[in-house]
């Protein structure tokens, strides 16, 4: 093991800041993009059923 | 093998949601083990303290942001050649997961930049090859949505990528062509790593683990684009009735 307390290692020597910046960005990133993903292809597939229902429904009937 | 079987929207659209939590799952459990050997099992580095320890990310989305765009230009090579659809939804699913690799690549280099060389930014060759890929895969993104017919959009993507795919070299060689601030490489095949063993160990368990998650993203993307596009078919018909 490295540190020898926590708190050593959230200052890592001193360069905090750049070393959390740089993971905190990344884990955003991939969170986001992760998320994003799952929310379009849920709306996608929402889209896609009502543009089916519309497509099945008879000339001129609401749906 | 059937190739033309794996082509096969219908096939790939099974095979590909068989992948994706698997892959999900190995990109979780790649991703917490690079980061205890980097965090925890890794010392120190005797020159750059504690902040080296950004290569951990750094390298790994690097080496994605490049090796995606190949990825990309080979599929679009493949779909202008043989007019496939499914290559030109690979293409498309790729590039968001390669733009935002290489904006961390970018974003990771300039926090390591700023306590080991004193600026966030210079204009070398290495750095600026690598905002020419991240613009690259921006302007191909912004090709597709502007242009509305989905076919002549699919090729004008391909074209630009196939164009686009000479910036992979400059960037992979910018650090022996020219005199750059960015160091050269320290894995290679042609010599024998330049770093601690363990310090190794995390930077290819942390690019595992970015492949992982690049198979699951692009995959599931993918998906999505398939269903988009094969809607008026009888099996996405019948998929979207099932999920009702």
């Amino acid at each position: 093991m490295e540190w020898a307390s926590w708190s050593e290692f959230w200052s890592m020597g001193g360069r905090g800041f750049f070393v959390w910046s740089a993971f905190g960005v990344t884990a955003a990133c991939v969170l986001a993009e992760a998320l994003l993903l799952r929310r379009s292809a849920r709306l996608s597939r929402r889209r896609l059923a009502r543009l089916q229902r519309w497509d099945a429904a008879p000339e001129g009937a609401d749906s | 093998m059937n190739l033309y079987h794996y082509a096969s929207p219908t096939t790939f659209y099974r095979l590909a949601g068989r992948v994706v939590p698997w892959a999900a799952w190995t990109a979780g459990i790649l991703a917490a083990c690079g980061l205890y050997i980097g965090f925890f099992v890794a010392p120190t580095d005797f020159q750059q303290g504690e902040a080296y320890r950004i290569i951990f990310i750094h390298v790994p989305a690097a080496w994605m942001g490049m090796l995606i765009y190949l990825a990309m230009a080979f599929w679009g090579a493949i779909g202008l050649a043989f007019n496939a659809r499914l290559a030109f939804i690979m293409m498309r699913a790729l590039a968001p997961t390669g733009a935002l690799l290489t904006f961390v690549a970018l974003w990771t280099g300039a926090v390591w930049g700023k306590p080991m060389w004193g600026t966030w930014w210079v204009w070398d060759a290495r750095l600026t090859s690598t905002l020419v890929l991240l613009f690259l895969y921006l302007g191909t993104l912004a090709l597709w949505s502007a242009i509305e017919d989905t076919r002549r959009s699919d090729r004008a993507g391909a074209l630009l990528t196939l164009i686009g795919v000479v910036n992979v070299p400059i960037i992979l060689f910018s650090v022996v062509w020219w005199n750059t601030l960015h160091q050269g490489s320290s894995i290679g095949v042609t010599h024998a790593p330049r770093m601690a063993t363990v310090m190794m160990a995390g930077v290819l368990t942390m690019t595992l683990a970015a492949w992982a998650y690049a198979i699951a993203v692009v995959l599931a993307r993918a998906r999505r684009l398939v269903l988009e596009r094969e809607r008026k078919t009888e099996w996405v018909q019948k998929i979207l009735v099932q999920e009702a």
